[in-house]
């Protein structure tokens, strides 16, 4: 067990280990994941109330350190920036040229916050860059030394879903250490080690050994969140579903109200689609290569020779979803959706799949008979 | 290799607030090796001195309101082998495409003192009415990167990487928090051409469509999210009729 002034002693050791350590913080009226100089700069008393396209800031009646779900960032914005620069060439004489490839900066990361929901995000995208015929080397590098500190969630947001999903509240596996806050009583936190790493890293801090009835509170906490999510969802044979339904009436319905603005696929910690521009300086001595988060919202994303595969908004909805939902389970063996809820949230017409999908499973005999 | 002549390169003005041209002025660090690459051979508000045309890059800045404007054009797209628009008034006639809303000549009584003076067409028109145009380069006033990558593209002959997305793309990118889900603040990027790096939201703004509708733009969709967040008809009226009005107008014509 620690206390709440022990979360700066372990800011305080991550750094002195070389670690570049973030968390979450308020910043502009949301939680965003930043650099951390100290615990206190955790959104200390703080919630947040979210609903389909609706997010708002509250003040806790606490002096909770964790007492808020996941807001719009997520871990991905560094193990798989925005942008990266692939390589850099110079013309060195003629008909040569000096290619530099610059290392992924900032790494190794420590993350302090990380929520079950996104640890299983972590793991996806690992699944995607790591496991594969090509291992991708940029995140390999970010991803390799980083430290992570999970936290199990106790105060769900309007758009959690994780039970529905299998990934939360509690954190299982894939951390290197776990805390568990808990308010009722004494403020103190539960920790739970991971990994031989996170072992070492409590030695640093000022702790007590658990006691029953710290794990009886801890287990309450997280049992309460996974009583109170904001959203459910049914997944029974929902990739079949998804795959009997290609010509359902809601993908209409639900394009209409579709801005294919790609808000969801930007904010969703397991959408991983990029696109690939080269640059030239204007006399044509230098090239760069670089990457950018790209979406399934685009039109360019399925150009091939020609034109779109995917001109309208229906198909291209209907591409995320049957992507995230359905053939993901082909690709990689699982689910692509952890039921954060961010797409829900930062959709800014609100579409909330959970909705979609029960839509298309509560009309599906209509759509049959139709056929 | 042998040193080539180097391409003419020629910019243009019709109605327009000279913004546009200014974002090349702007490219200060750029424009020595600019220089050193191209003969900037007709370019009025960088230099009185110039070169007769034909020529390989025509940057047309303004769109067609006059008479005079329809035939000028015609001249400079014969002259140009390359004619690429920049800006909201050449790409879909500016601010003054308000008038293509209104009676002209309403307007001119109430401004001109001597209206007998004025000599307009009834409308604002883009370049692209007129003539065929090479490339279009959004923006009010355009991006002094994406001119950059334009014209280097240009230059070495491919295509100019200028995406046509969403503004939100940028903005997510950009890791800003969403005005329009945080804060209530209405926001016209999710229908926005993408194109200035979502400035306005980084600034605590909504997006005020200064780069047109983007490749597929749900304005109806966007519109019903404005009456949520509070906007009434005239507002959303407001929103859409500024710098890209007629583009816009289009765009909720077709939604
Ligand atoms: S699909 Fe939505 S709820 Fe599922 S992981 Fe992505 S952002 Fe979260
Ligand atoms: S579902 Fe929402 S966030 Fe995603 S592209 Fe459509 S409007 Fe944008
Ligand atoms: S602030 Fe505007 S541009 Fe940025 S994501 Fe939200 S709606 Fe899109």
């Amino acid at each position: 067990m620690i206390g709440p002034e022990a979360l700066d002693d372990l800011v305080a050791a991550l750094k002195g280990r070389g670690f570049r350590v973030l968390g979450p913080t308020v910043r502009d009226g949301a939680i965003v994941y930043d650099d951390l100089e100290s615990a206190g700069e955790l959104p200390i008393g703080w919630t947040d109330r979210q609903e389909p396209g609706s997010y708002r800031l509250d003040r806790r009646d606490d002096e909770a350190r964790f007492g808020y779900a996941v807001g719009p960032h997520s871990w991905k914005q560094f193990l798989f920036p925005a942008r990266i620069s692939f390589w850099q060439a110079r013309r060195v004489d003629e008909g040569g040229f000096e290619v530099r490839e610059p290392p992924p900066e900032g790494a190794p990361f420590a993350f302090i916050g990380v929520r079950s929901c996104e640890l299983h995000g972590i793991a996806i995208q690992d699944r995607v860059f790591l496991e594969g015929r090509h291992v991708d080397r940029d995140y390999e590098a970010r991803r390799r030394d980083a430290f992570l500190v999970a936290v199990n969630c106790f105060e769900p947001g309007g758009t959690c879903f994780c039970v529905s999903m299998g990934t939360g509240p509690k954190a299982e596996a894939g951390y290197d250490l776990a805390l568990t806050e808990i308010l009722d009583g004494e403020h103190r936190f539960l920790v739970q080690v991971g990994s031989e790493r996170g072992a070492e890293v409590l030695r640093d801090l000022p702790r007590r050994d658990a006691e029953t009835l710290d794990l009886q509170a801890a287990g309450a906490a997280v049992e309460g969140a996974a009583a109170r999510m904001g959203r459910s969802l049914d997944t029974t044979d929902l990739r079949d579903l998804l795959a009997r339904n290609l010509e359902h009436e809601r993908w209409d319905e639900v394009a209409s109200r579709c801005l294919t603005c790609g808000n969801c696929t930007m904010v969703c910690p397991t959408c991983f689609c990029t696109s690939i521009e080269d640059h030239t300086s204007l006399a044509g001595d230098e090239a760069e290569r670089v990457r950018l988060w790209d979406s399934c919202y685009s039109v360019d994303h399925s150009y091939i020779h020609g034109g779109s595969v995917r001109p309208s908004g229906r198909s291209r909805y209907r591409q995320w979803l049957t992507h995230k939902f359905g053939t993901w389970h082909d690709q990689f063996g699982t689910s692509g959706c952890i039921g954060c809820g961010r797409c829900i949230t930062w959709c800014p017409v609100g579409i909330d799949v959970t909705e979609e999908l029960a839509a298309i499973r509560a009309t599906e005999e209509v759509s049959d008979a139709n056929d | 290799m042998t040193p080539a002549k180097k391409p003419k390169l020629a910019v243009w003005k019709f109605s327009s607030c000279d913004g546009c041209q200014l974002s090349l002025l702007d490219c200060e660090d750029e424009l020595l090796a600019l220089a050193g690459e191209v003969e900037i051979a007709y370019f009025l508000e960088a230099s009185r001195a110039t070169v007769k045309g034909p020529y390989d890059l025509s940057l047309v800045e303004g769109s067609v309101t006059t008479a005079d404007d329809v035939e000028r054009i015609r001249r400079v797209r014969q002259m140009s082998r390359k004619l690429v628009t920049i800006g909201a008034c050449a790409t879909a006639g500016g601010i003054q495409a308000l008038k293509n809303f209104a009676d002209v000549g309403d307007f001119i009584s109430i401004v001109y003192a001597t209206p007998e003076y004025v000599s307009t067409l009834a409308t604002s028109t883009p370049i692209s009415a007129h003539v065929p145009v090479d490339f279009e380069l959004h923006g009010c006033p355009i991006d002094k990167r994406q001119l950059l990558e334009v014209m280097t593209s240009f230059l070495h002959g491919r295509r100019p990487q200028i995406s046509s997305t969403s503004v939100c793309t940028e903005c997510k990118r950009r890791g800003t928090v969403c005005v329009m889900v945080a804060h209530g603040t209405p926001c016209l990027g999710p229908v926005t051409h993408a194109g200035c790096g979502a400035l306005c939201p980084a600034y605590d703004r909504g997006c005020y469509g200064c780069f047109g509708p983007m490749e597929t733009p749900n304005t109806p969709s966007l519109t019903r999210q404005l009456h949520v967040l509070g906007m009434g008809d005239r507002g959303v009226e407001r929103v859409f009729r500024t710098f890209n009005v007629e583009a816009f107008e289009e765009a909720r014509r077709d939604g």
